[in-house]
């Protein structure tokens, strides 16, 4: 088990926000260095791994073909899943996807769902009969906190990257031929993690400060600056003044990291 | 410096009750210089204090309380006690046997075993630790004969009454002896099961009918036509 | 028996169950509905019908489960197999782990955790019948159980969900128009405090859209929280009268 933030610790992450600032010296609206690396795993038909600050989140897409759901019949398959593997923390254990997996993985699936970002449309080989199913696998290798916000651009990045393979319908089979197509992006969107500590709002924040953290709320911002997914974290409450503050600063954060990607 | 409610009027959690130079009793809490209510109950306030009277809370123990409680363990050295609280008690073979114990020699479950009934005091409690049990004292000890009802630990004043008024014209009307646990146990041991089972219905009826007025005149009522009733049975 | 209207909102501003953008779905509320349960409470919200059970605070077990200077919720948020159009598989699904989780944390900022340390409380969630903004009903319907049982609380906790259909910006969507409007909006409320203890958002809408869904879902958790509070009195109030008679501490 992880050592518990002592009190001693605590107090001083809450003495630093309470003058603008945090232990790790950032101001309370910068986001750690990141670092995104793409196309590493070359078995995957897509791939991204990103070190935001100390934490580190592969992201592999795997292209399958299978049956569309019978109530959409002209759409592909998109299914994203988390594993916080045990390597990563001393607080993860082995064993199937727990709430908190499960939590990342929806939150990750929503902003990519929701934007539209992969055209599922554009993912049909025959409607009805064969579709490609997109499957986003969330690897966490170390949590050094705000994994939300590492995995969803870890994920969006894999996407990027990501080439499916060629098909072609000979006597009613489908069979793949040479060569590859980019998968279709409509966006790229930017989820933003902001959590409140001593009634301050901090983006990104870091294990630590996730251990004192009342509440946390999540946004993912597409490319036209609209909102296609939130999510409140912790059991803690935000006044409907610090919404409105955390929106405006989500939006104001993936403009930011939107242009420093060059999305 | 305004109160907002009435005496005695019904409140909900989270209900503002007072703003101004208050204290927070009972079920309430403070909140800048605001207080509300924490719990369903009736709202009242003596000087600058606020109360509300809960109508629907567990019990928490507190050292000195008469408790009555099952035996839901033997263990190697007392016994585990479910007292109807969110913490299990601990009766200590020590404290039931009066000479030194041997664990290997005494067999704890021919003193006291997993289905028993004892009224006990509650020796100690504090927050890191599980309630500690007593029975060493005159009126304490393992339950042999009678009958035992739950109720909600708030109303447990009600039914003694002013003074104990209630719960004597009880005992009075139908001869029983009445333990009342201050967790809500209630043990009623009488002559008679219909002895019983009259003490019982009354204390239900204080229970469910707490909160309104000319209770006491309704308890009498109905202690009166009940022995009647059972008067003609037994004339038949 | 799926009903798909072709206009989720017509030009007169009428929906497809005949509410005006604004107007929640009818709700009934009661108040210790399971005998055996130290707390419970039952919803009726529109079609949804949801039944919430608490047990607690009791010991916790598995005791290492418990923490040493508060309380801990456990929240079980269940569809039943018939609560849904196609048969659902009563294996917990991805989605219902998530909304305990989420539920959970809408509900814990209410209790007074640390006057009970080491002790649990366990909250089950059954939806017997849904149709949308399941979430909210069990959030409005669990804070009753959670009052119910006799735990202390701040305020109770209300939700209720915004979403916008058909570029409109409405209240309480029910099932049809949540699959097929553009977003949806859920909010948990302790009114009070004015704190928002839940809120998600899936779909598509500008900060402007957001902020309106979001004040929206506000309003419609303040008129809920005073049928919330009525069923709390209710199962309390037989008579009107007002207690006159000294009670002896």
């Amino acid at each position: 088990m992880s050592a518990t933030l002592t009190r001693v610790k605590q107090k001083q992450i809450g003495q630093l926000i309470d003058a603008g600032k945090r232990i790790d010296g950032r101001g309370l609206t910068d986001y750690r260095e990141f670092t995104i690396e793409e196309g590493l795993i070359e078995r995957a038909e897509g791939s991204a791994r990103i070190r935001l600050g100390k934490t580190e989140v592969l992201v592999g897409v795997k292209i399958e073909t299978g049956e569309p759901f019978p109530d959409t019949p002209n759409d592909g398959v998109l299914t994203v899943n988390t594993e916080l593997v045990p390597l990563a923390s001393p607080d993860f254990e082995a064993g199937p996807p727990d709430e908190k997996s499960i939590e990342i993985a929806r939150i990750v699936d929503r902003g990519i769902r929701e934007s539209k970002a992969v055209c599922s449309d554009k993912l049909v080989i025959e409607a009805g009969k064969k579709v490609f199913v997109v499957f986003v696998d969330v690897y966490v290798l170390n949590h050094d906190g705000n994994l939300i916000d590492a995995a969803a651009l870890a994920a969006v990045a894999a996407l990027t990257n990501t080439k499916m393979p060629n098909y072609e319908i000979k006597d009613g089979e489908v069979k793949t031929k040479t060569g590859y197509t980019p998968l279709p992006l409509n966006s790229r969107p930017i989820t933003v993690t902001i959590a409140k500590i001593n009634g301050k709002l901090l983006v990104d924040p870091g294990i630590e400060e996730e251990q004192v953290m009342e509440a946390r709320i999540s946004m993912a911002i597409n490319d036209d600056g609209n909102i296609c997914a939130v999510q409140k974290g912790c059991p803690g409450f935000f006044t409907p003044q610090e919404l409105l503050e955390a929106s405006k600063l989500a939006q104001e954060k993936a403009a930011e990291m939107r242009k420093k990607l060059d999305w | 410096m305004p109160v907002f409610f009435e005496k005695k009027q019904l409140v909900t959690p989270g209900e503002l009750l007072a703003e101004g130079e208050y204290l927070a009793g009972e079920n309430t809490y403070l909140e800048g210089n605001k207080v509300y209510a924490q719990r369903i109950g009736l709202a009242d306030a003596e000087n600058k204090k606020v109360n509300v009277v809960a109508l629907r809370a567990f019990y928490v123990p507190k050292p000195g309380d008469i408790v009555i409680g099952t035996v839901i363990e033997v263990g190697f050295n007392g016994w585990t006690v479910d007292i109807k609280s969110p913490y299990t008690a601990l009766l200590r073979a020590s404290d039931v046997l009066s000479r030194p114990f041997k664990p290997q020699n005494d067999e704890l479950s021919q003193v006291l075993n997993a289905g028993d009934l004892i009224v006990a005091k509650i020796a100690s409690y504090d927050r890191a630790h599980d309630p500690q049990l007593t029975v060493a004292e005159p009126g304490l000890g393992k339950i042999t004969r009678g009958q035992i009802m739950r109720v909600t630990p708030t109303k447990i004043p009600r039914v003694i009454g002013k003074k104990g008024s209630m719960i004597s014209q009880i005992k009075a009307a139908t001869g029983c002896q009445i333990i009342l646990g201050v967790n809500g146990v209630v043990l009623v041991t009488g002559k008679t099961p219909e002895d019983e089972d009259l003490a019982i219905m009354a204390i239900q009826k204080i229970e469910a009918e707490s909160h309104t007025t000319g209770l006491t005149d309704r308890i009498t009522q109905l202690l009166k036509d009940e022995k009647a009733k059972s008067e003609e049975k037994k004339n038949e | 028996m799926s009903e798909k209207p072709e206009k989720l909102i017509d030009k007169k501003g009428i929906r497809s169950d005949g509410r005006k953008a604004d107007e929640l779905r009818p709700l009934k509320l009661e108040v210790g509905v399971i005998p055996n349960a130290d707390g419970s409470a039952y919803i009726e919200h529109g079609k949804n019908k949801i039944l919430v059970g608490v047990y607690g605070p009791r010991e916790m077990h598995p005791k290492h489960l418990q923490q040493s200077d508060r309380m801990v919720i456990r929240c079980r948020y269940h569809m039943a197999p018939f609560s849904v159009q196609e048969r659902k598989s009563p294996a917990p699904s991805r989605r219902e782990v998530e909304l305990s989780k989420v539920i959970k944390e809408a509900l814990e900022p209410s209790v007074f955790m640390d006057l009970y340390p080491r002790s649990g409380i366990d909250v089950f969630i059954e939806v017997l019948q849904a149709d949308g903004g399941t979430r909210c009903a069990s959030i409005t319907a669990a804070s009753l159980a959670i009052a119910d049982a006799g735990l202390p609380l701040r305020d109770l906790v209300v939700g209720c969900a915004a979403g916008k259909i058909d570029d409109t910006v409405v209240l309480d969507l029910y099932d049809a128009e949540d699959k097929l409007g553009a977003a949806d909006v859920p909010v948990a409320l302790m009114p009070n405090l004015n704190a928002v203890t839940l809120l998600q958002m899936d779909g598509i809408l500008t900060p402007a859209e957001f902020d309106t869904a979001v004040n929206m879902a506000i309003e419609g958790c303040k008129k809920i929280y005073v049928m919330q509070k009525e069923a709390l009195r209710a199962k309390y109030m037989t008579a009107k009268e007002e207690l006159k008679e000294e009670v002896e501490e």
